[in-house]
């Protein structure tokens, strides 16, 4: 049974509608990261759940249990806030321990499970310090820790890593994962950093304009983005994407300049339907002029050390190739470039919806939105 | 600290000058002025006036009349005091919490800040007047009950009230500001942790507010203890039997009614290094308040 379910929820403030008929379901022990750009509304949807928004329409349930009418203290969630939302005037065990004794619980309990939550996130020595006297880091051990502490039903993080430095974020990402992976508390996690995302979760949720775009696992929504806005989004540094149009006769994809790109297979579209090929930047790759798909001039290379980004250009479209390869080109020079037709995605130019890669199914079924 | 250092500029000497010349005329010079009456004594028939030491303020701090007035003052001081800042600060949380009609009083609560003390003690001398007051009434039931000017108690809450109701406003401003200053994730948080909106106010709000209560009470007390004369003069001008004769009052009076400018003099100097302490107070120990972030 599914712990938390979001069925068709609609959020408006005042006129503005910011969340559109979401649809969720959310698994007992996972980790579910809700990824998008900021102001999508992702911590609009994570609020809801927690009861700190009202609900506009639809029905959110945790446990089975429609929550729709409950404060957010019935509701058995626990969250962290992006800013950590201390309590200045309170130690830090004052603070861990705040939720028990608004519970009620005696005092020598609460203290030592204060000081055993303290353990298990390694703020033994900072008991009894403000926050104020506290670093970045450690502040968010404390946030962790007053959520922790309460053996939640459901931990709600808002960006609980975007204040901190990239190290700590990535050291704090493993530990928030090490924690899960103890506890198994079903765990809904907003950022808006696709590194952050795709590591963490075990299912990604794609948001986009208050809808969402696409549900599943990080690896199969790499490889099979859902539309061109997903495809954008995930990875990086972004996919490439070049106008086109269907051919049947030549089983490939007419581009704007009137190269043919070669499918893996017979596309089931009308001829001249117009497309968008996408292409990953790890999945181009560099040959010799004339020798591959398309050629294309040289505008930059960027050196990262283990691999360079090569920015061309072709036709004035700007195209990303990431190679391991060190190819010695200087700028202005041209350069064949590969498409794979087992790497290429093709997009709907006008919908934006992902053409799947078998090419199976007739125009006119698509559409109905493609399941995920 | 840092600090910033300007060159001499005549315009800006030339845009200075009013204010300074404001301060200087209405400050500087009366205060020489009570300094020089309060540590002389005018001669009976004229003739200039003769040095007399401390003399003016051993005869001020032995009349009992002037301990009197000072203890009615204290009793007004903290009496409005904790009425302006217990009113302001149901109101700033109401407010906050947004409750019904917030932004109307939002607006009007304001307004008593900007009405000068004897305009507050005019217009409640039509609340608190027996005969024509909206008190009357109680008149009416009760004959010769409600009089401020025979029975000294009512003539006191109707000071405090009045004052009370002069200083809400500033007061109001402040809790306000400060509560909407507190971020509202902490709020969030706080019910995240199950606390009930009355836990909350207790466990969060007030303590995040005790800088700004501090800072108020200061103000506060200061203010009742110089800004009372309008609201005394027009109410109940000083009685009965000097029940509400409080410093700020009985300086006026002694001096300006009893001629007894020397005496009246030293009051004013005891009621500034009153007031010199409080302000002192109020910078050295509550500007330097608790931050807590
Ligand atoms: N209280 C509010 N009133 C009006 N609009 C709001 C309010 N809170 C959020 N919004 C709007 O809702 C949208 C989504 O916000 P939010 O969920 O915070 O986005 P995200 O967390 O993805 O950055 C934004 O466009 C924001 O301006
Ligand atoms: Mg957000």
């Amino acid at each position: 049974m599914a712990e938390i379910s979001i069925r068709n929820v609609t959020k408006t403030y005042g006129k503005t509608t910011i969340m559109q008929g979401v649809n969720l379901d959310i698994h007992n022990g996972e980790f579910v990261v809700i990824l998008g750009p900021s102001g999508c509304g992702k911590s609009t949807l994570l609020r809801l759940i927690a009861g700190l928004e009202d609900i506009t329409a639809g029905e959110v349930l945790i446990a089975g249990e429609v929550v729709n009418q409950l404060e957010p203290r019935e509701r058995g969630c626990a969250m962290v806030f992006q800013n950590y939302a201390l309590y200045p005037h309170m130690t830090v065990a004052e603070n861990i321990g705040y939720a028990l004794k608004v519970a009620g619980l005696p005092k020598v309990e609460r203290q030592s499970r204060v000081e055993a939550t303290a353990k298990s996130v390694g703020l033994t020595d900072f008991l009894d310090r403000k926050p104020g006297q506290l670093s970045g880091g450690q502040r968010q051990r404390v946030a962790m820790a007053r959520a922790i502490i309460r053996s939640p039903k459901v931990f709600l993080f808002d960006e609980p890593l975007s204040n901190l430095d990239a190290q700590l974020r990535v050291q704090m990402r493993h530990e928030i994962r090490r924690i899960h992976n103890q506890i198994k508390a079903t765990s809904v996690f907003v950022t808006h950093d696709q590194h952050e995302g795709m590591t963490l979760a075990d299912r990604l949720v794609v948001m986009n304009k208050g809808t969402i775009e696409q549900v599943g696992s990080p690896a199969k929504i790499y490889d099979n983005p859902a539309s061109i806005y997903v495809a954008g989004f995930i990875g990086s540094p972004a996919m490439n994407f070049l106008p086109g149009h269907i051919s049947v006769a030549l089983r490939g994809v007419v581009l704007e300049s009137g190269r043919l790109v070669p499918l893996a297979s017979q596309p089931n579209l009308p001829d001249g339907h117009l497309v968008h090929l996408g292409i990953r930047p790890e999945h181009a790759t560099l040959v010799r002029a004339g020798a591959g798909t398309i050629d294309a001039q040289v505008d930059m290379i960027e050196e990262l050390g283990a691999s360079r980004l090569c920015n061309l250009l072709f036709e004035d479209i700007p195209i990303c190739v990431l190679t391991e390869e060190r190819p010695d080109l200087a700028a202005g020079a041209t350069v064949g470039l590969d498409f794979p037709p087992q790497r290429i995605h093709l997009f709907d130019a006008v919908t934006g919806r992902r053409i799947p890669n078998d090419l199976a199914l007739v125009f006119e079924k698509r559409e109905q939105p493609i399941s995920v | 600290m840092r600090r910033a250092y300007f060159k001499f500029s005549w315009i800006a000497a030339a845009l200075l000058a009013p204010q300074l010349l404001i301060v200087f005329v209405f400050f500087y010079w009366p205060s020489a002025q009570a300094l020089y009456w309060a540590f002389t004594l005018e001669q009976p028939w004229g003739g200039g006036n003769t040095w007399v030491g401390f003399d003016n303020f051993r005869q001020v701090l032995s009349d009992p009349y002037y301990w009197s007035s000072v203890r009615v003052s204290v009793i007004y001081a903290l009496a409005t005091t904790v009425l302006a800042m217990s009113m302001a600060l149901i109101l700033a949380m109401f407010v906050d919490r947004q409750l019904a009609g917030y932004k109307a009083y939002r607006v009007a609560i304001i307004w008593p800040y900007a009405v000068a003390a004897p305009a507050v003690g005019l217009a409640f001398q039509f609340v608190f007047n027996p005969g024509a007051g909206l008190f009357s009434y109680i008149n009416t039931i009760a004959p010769g009950w409600w009089d401020l000017s025979k029975y000294p108690w009512q003539a006191v809450t109707a000071i405090v009230i009045a004052g009370a109701w002069k200083q809400v406003a500033y007061s109001f401003i402040f809790f306000l500001a400060a509560l909407q200053s507190i971020p509202r994730s902490l709020t969030e948080a706080a019910a995240m942790d199950g606390a009930r909106p009355l836990r909350r106010m207790m466990d969060l709000q007030l303590p995040l507010l005790t800088p700004t209560f501090f800072f108020l009470l200061v103000i506060n007390i200061t203010d009742s203890f110089t800004d009372s004369f309008g609201i005394v003069d027009t109410l109940t001008g000083g009685g009965p039997f000097r029940a509400t004769d409080l410093m700020v009052y009985k300086i006026y009076a002694d001096g300006f009614r009893g001629f007894d400018y020397s005496g009246a003099a030293a009051q004013s100097i005891i009621l500034m290094l009153l007031v010199m302490a409080l302000t002192f107070v109020q910078f050295r120990y509550i500007e330097r308040r608790v931050h807590y972030t």
